[in-house]
């Protein structure tokens, strides 16, 4: 008899894996609460440091789910452990409750009504939650109007509209604020989210590159270009771009009556007190634990961190165990990744679950 | 003739101890008070209305004990019953004494011992309307009242919450030993009388003479030697209690006294401490009563810094810093505390010995003339990272058509407060005096502030000659003079006190009129006074982000019970730290009330 997968979680990480795992013959479901698949690649344009389209990554990823069963907008309701494996219940998502994204590759939802599903292992690849960053109430999101997300930023990016203020100009002189709910107490997330600093860069040059005369700041606390080909992307915004890089956590925020937005800051390197205007503010938001993941992980009793993240039964040599038989993790789960990791890592789960099944299969 | 026997000497050595060491203690206390505080202790002492009201107080708070009653009946009745019952024994005693002795001066161990001077013979039944049965009678009741109070103590040790405290005080060995004397008085007491009561077949009352007829039946060996015994044990332990009386915390009897009189003569403490804080330390009685009202204890388990803790600190002349430092300065357990004792004030104190040394340079500070307007509005630092209340509160002048100037829109210079936390005082007044001239500058009548924090510091510290009110009072009075239309969202909502405005400002009924008006307003389980702190607290110096985070979700936990739309508070600070673990939409008043207008 074939033997049946469930992976939950529709992201990149879910997707890669269960490609993989499709590849190797085994029968895969994968379950996402939302409606469309792909998760927070589908809003993305372009991806560090290469500027590839994300569109592509996910395209790719796509390709292995042929033959992979996809159950789009349902939520997990309850998940069992049996002798020879797992029964998962799920019921529908409220009908709204998904993002629609003209781009992302839309599906019919498989489950029409609740369901259950059987399977021998699980892979839990709920990826994160974008930092709420109404939580920083000092930087005014959702208060003023020119202060705007990563995410937002990507979104425009990703139509195509043009990227303006709320009072419709150009924006002449744009700001970045760094590590916005990532090493930071005050919001009570003391890991760094990685990605943001790239991102920063990355935007800043796309800004650059739609914008030529406009100025555009980064405020950070640490750069850190940590992989392959980040340092270069740093240098580039700099010396190509002539973008700005002010070592200094942003402190608060206020607003002009023309919009534009004053921002209080300290330049740690001269050691002297910043005040500046900018007629639009990107916030880096960074990584939160899954609100979604929660449930699950009381479900399966799984093992969160202070962080919020799932501790996997060891970080060097059971990165991707969850510490219960049966149960395997991938990506962002685990804590903040970038995508080439999360492919990576969810790849290296889907072999060793992989093998599990073909070990119990010999064990029977 | 003159009784005497040698084992009153204990007794008397000690009671000539404890006497002279009293007197010291209040010479020394009124001698180092400033001038002005002596002054108000004279008048005060010649004002037959505050020496009234000091008696009143030393009776209802020093023998009734009326708050520990408030608090827990069981708690009230014990301590009363040592206080009062030994205090009426002692008057009663001499009375008694009288009967026997028509001397105008009696030996001060006679009324004490009396029973071992005196022995009547066994009292018949119609004698029980004399004047010596009525005295035995009373003397007895007064013993068993006392003694009734000793058991509780003992229940107390083992069953701390029969009495309202989950957690008591950890006492040192001294305390130990001398609280084992103080509960061995009595029962040597009630031993030596009935003892000699039941040798002599005679003298004592309902419960001695009683007693005593059973232990002579059923206690072999010479009755005599034995009641002897027990007199010099009593004698000792009196003795011995008296002697190290002015080394433990049962110097609080005499000092209480004393500085139920300070206060009313309108001594206060000061900044850098005084002879009224030194009263304050001895005037502690260690029931730590403020350890169950410490959040620090309850939400984040740190049990070691509480005030009592802080105060037998300074008694013994050393206060580690972590204990100084580590505290909210929230007020409740000045709140709780039967004594009254200002323990954020002695807090302080030690900051500033701490804090002082530090030297900070405000010379970056430039400013311009600020303008003129009829109200000036200062928001406050922690404001500006909550710039919904800022925006709030300029439409809501607007919408009020007030002539107001936002002195700290481009910027604040700090109140001084977080300053002031930290025992920077000297540092603090640099600030002040860049705000007092800014402030005076505007010519304006009205000082608004958002800030809780602000509003304590511009009210006990600036001497301004305008008026200052918390945006809670002020927007209240707009909204009584009609300036703001308001209709109500018929929200269910919770308000939290924040702890500088309700203990700190005692502002409680403002911001509830306030809300009363635009929204369907919840009780909570902990209000006004009693009111829990967020735990974003400034004073907070030296503690982990994580026992915080505790004190903030305990907080939550309490406020959120009835599962209210919006957590409403009246402090920036407060909808900052609530806002980090809340489930609930947090919002300050001025926003409600800006969003309630119509």
């Amino acid at each position: 008899m074939k033997q049946s997968v469930i992976v939950i979680g529709g992201g990149i990480s879910g997707m890669t894996a269960a490609g993989i795992l499709a590849l190797q013959g085994l029968d895969v479901t994968l379950l996402e609460k939302e409606t469309a698949i792909g998760g927070h690649v589908a809003h993305w344009d372009r991806l560090f440091p290469d500027r590839k389209k994300a569109s592509e990554v996910l395209d790719f990823a796509m390709e292995g789910l042929k033959k992979v069963k996809l159950v789009t907008g349902v939520t997990i309701s309850g998940i069992s452990k049996h002798d020879d494996g797992f029964t998962v219940s799920t019921s529908l998502q409220d009908a709204g409750c998904g993002m629609q994204d003209a781009n992302t590759t839309q599906l019919p939802p498989a489950a029409d009504h609740d369901s259950l599903f059987t399977a021998s292992a699980i892979l839990l690849a709920t990826g994160f939650d974008l930092f709420e960053a109404r939580k920083k109430e000092e930087y005014g999101y959702g208060i003023y109007n020119n202060v705007i997300t990563s995410a937002d930023l990507e979104k425009n990016f990703k139509s195509g509209k043009a990227i303006l203020t709320h009072e419709g100009k150009v924006p002449g002189r744009i700001g970045i604020v760094h590590c916005v709910g990532s090493r930071d107490e005050k919001v009570g997330n003391l890991y760094c989210s990685k990605v943001c600093c790239v991102t920063g860069v990355k935007q800043a040059i796309e800004l650059k590159e739609l914008y030529p005369a406009s100025e555009v700041f980064n405020f950070y606390m640490d750069l850190r270009m940590f992989d392959r080909h980040f340092e270069e992307l740093y240098y580039e915004a700099q010396q190509k771009w002539g973008v700005s890089f002010i070592r200094g956590r942003l402190s608060e925020c206020s607003e002009n009556p023309d919009g534009s937005i004053i921002l209080k800051t300290e330049d740690t390197l001269t050691g002297s007190p910043l005040k500046m205007t900018v007629d639009l503010l990107v916030l880096l938001t960074g990584f939160v634990p899954a609100q979604s993941a929660k449930t699950i992980c009381s479900m399966l009793d799984l093992k969160t961190g202070s962080d919020g993240f799932v501790n996997p039964a060891d970080s060097h040599t059971k990165n991707n165990l969850s510490g219960i038989n049966g149960v395997f993790l991938a990506g962002a789960v685990k804590g903040p990744v970038s995508i080439q990791e999360a492919i990576a890592d969810a790849r290296a789960a889907a072999a060793l679950l992989a093998g599990y099944i073909k070990s119990t299969l010999v064990n029977d | 003739m003159i009784k005497f026997n040698l084992f009153v000497l204990p007794f008397s050595l000690g009671l000539i101890y404890i006497v002279y060491s009293i007197i010291m203690h209040y010479y020394r206390w009124i001698k180092a008070l400033p001038a002005l505080d002596k002054v108000k202790l004279s008048t005060g002492i010649r004002t037959p209305s505050k020496v009234f009201a000091s008696l009143k107080e030393i009776f209802l708070e020093g023998l009734i004990h009326r708050k520990l009653w408030k608090r827990n009946p069981l708690l009230g009745y014990m301590h009363m019953s040592f206080a009062l019952g030994w205090f009426l024994l002692i008057v009663m005693g001499n009375l008694e004494s009288r009967v026997y002795h028509g001397a105008h001066f009696n030996a001060p161990y006679y009324p004490i011992f009396l029973k071992f001077f005196i022995h009547d013979r066994l009292v018949l039944f119609f004698e029980i309307f004399t004047v010596p049965a009525f005295f035995r009678f009373m003397m007895d009741f007064l013993l068993l009242f006392v003694l009734s109070g000793l058991v509780l103590a003992l229940v107390k040790r083992k069953q701390s919450n029969w009495f309202g405290m989950k957690q008591t005080t950890r006492h040192s060995l001294f305390d130990r030993v001398i609280l084992t004397c103080l509960w061995l008085i009595f029962p040597m007491r009630l031993l030596a009388e009935s003892y000699t009561a039941g040798y002599f077949h005679g003298g004592g009352g309902f419960l001695t003479q009683n007693l005593g007829n059973l232990l002579i039946a059923v206690t072999p060996g010479p009755a005599e030697l034995i009641a002897y015994f027990f007199w010099w044990s009593y004698s000792l332990v009196l003795g011995l209690f008296f002697i190290m009386m002015p080394y433990s915390r049962y110097m609080h009897i005499p000092s209480e006294l004393l500085l139920i009189v300070f206060r009313h003569c309108g001594i206060q403490p000061k900044k850098w401490g005084s002879a009224f804080s030194d009263l304050e330390v001895y005037s502690c009685s260690r029931c730590g009563v403020c350890i169950d009202a410490c959040q620090l204890n309850f939400a984040a388990g740190i049990n070691n810094i509480q005030a009592v803790y802080l105060i037998r600190g300074q008694r013994d002349q050393y206060i580690p810093e972590n204990i100084a430092l580590t505290c909210m300065l929230c007020g409740r357990c000045q709140e709780v505390c039967p004594v009254g004792i200002k323990v954020d004030s002695l807090r302080l104190i030690k900051r500033r010995e701490i804090g002082s040394g530090q030297v900070s340079d405000f010379s970056y500070i430039a400013s311009s003339h600020p303008g003129f307007a009829d109200v000036v509005y200062f928001a406050g630092c922690m404001s500006h990272l909550t710039p919904s209340i800022t925006i709030a509160m300029e439409g809501l002048f607007t919408a009020a058509g007030v002539n107001y100037l936002f002195l700290d829109r481009d910027g604040s210079i700090c109140c001084g407060r977080p300053l002031m936390l930290a025992g920077k005082d000297k540092q603090a007044n640099e600030l002040m005096e860049f705000n007092k001239t800014l402030i005076r500058q505007t010519r304006a009548r009205l000082l608004v502030t958002s800030c809780p924090i602000c509003y304590k510091i511009f009210r006990e510290e600036y001497n301004l000659p305008i008026r200052i009110q918390h945006h809670s009072q002020y927007l209240l009075d707009l909204v009584r003079n009609g300036k703001i239309p308001l209709q109500s969202q018929h929200r269910k909502v919770v308000y939290h006190d924040p702890c500088d405005l309700g203990r700190g400002g005692n502002i409680y009924s403002a911001p509830r009129e306030l809300l009363g008006k635009i929204s369907d307003l919840l009780p909570s389980e902990k209000e006004c006074a009693n009111a829990l702190c967020c735990g974003g607290s400034l004073g907070l110096m030296n503690t982990s982000v994580q026992s915080k985070d505790e004190v903030t979700r305990n907080a939550l936990h309490s406020l959120l019970e009835h599962e209210p739309d919006f957590l409403v508070t009246a402090c920036p600070l407060c909808k900052k730290t609530f806002a980090k673990h809340s489930g609930t939409e947090v919002k300050d008043i001025a926003e409600m009330v800006y969003d309630a207008i119509p």
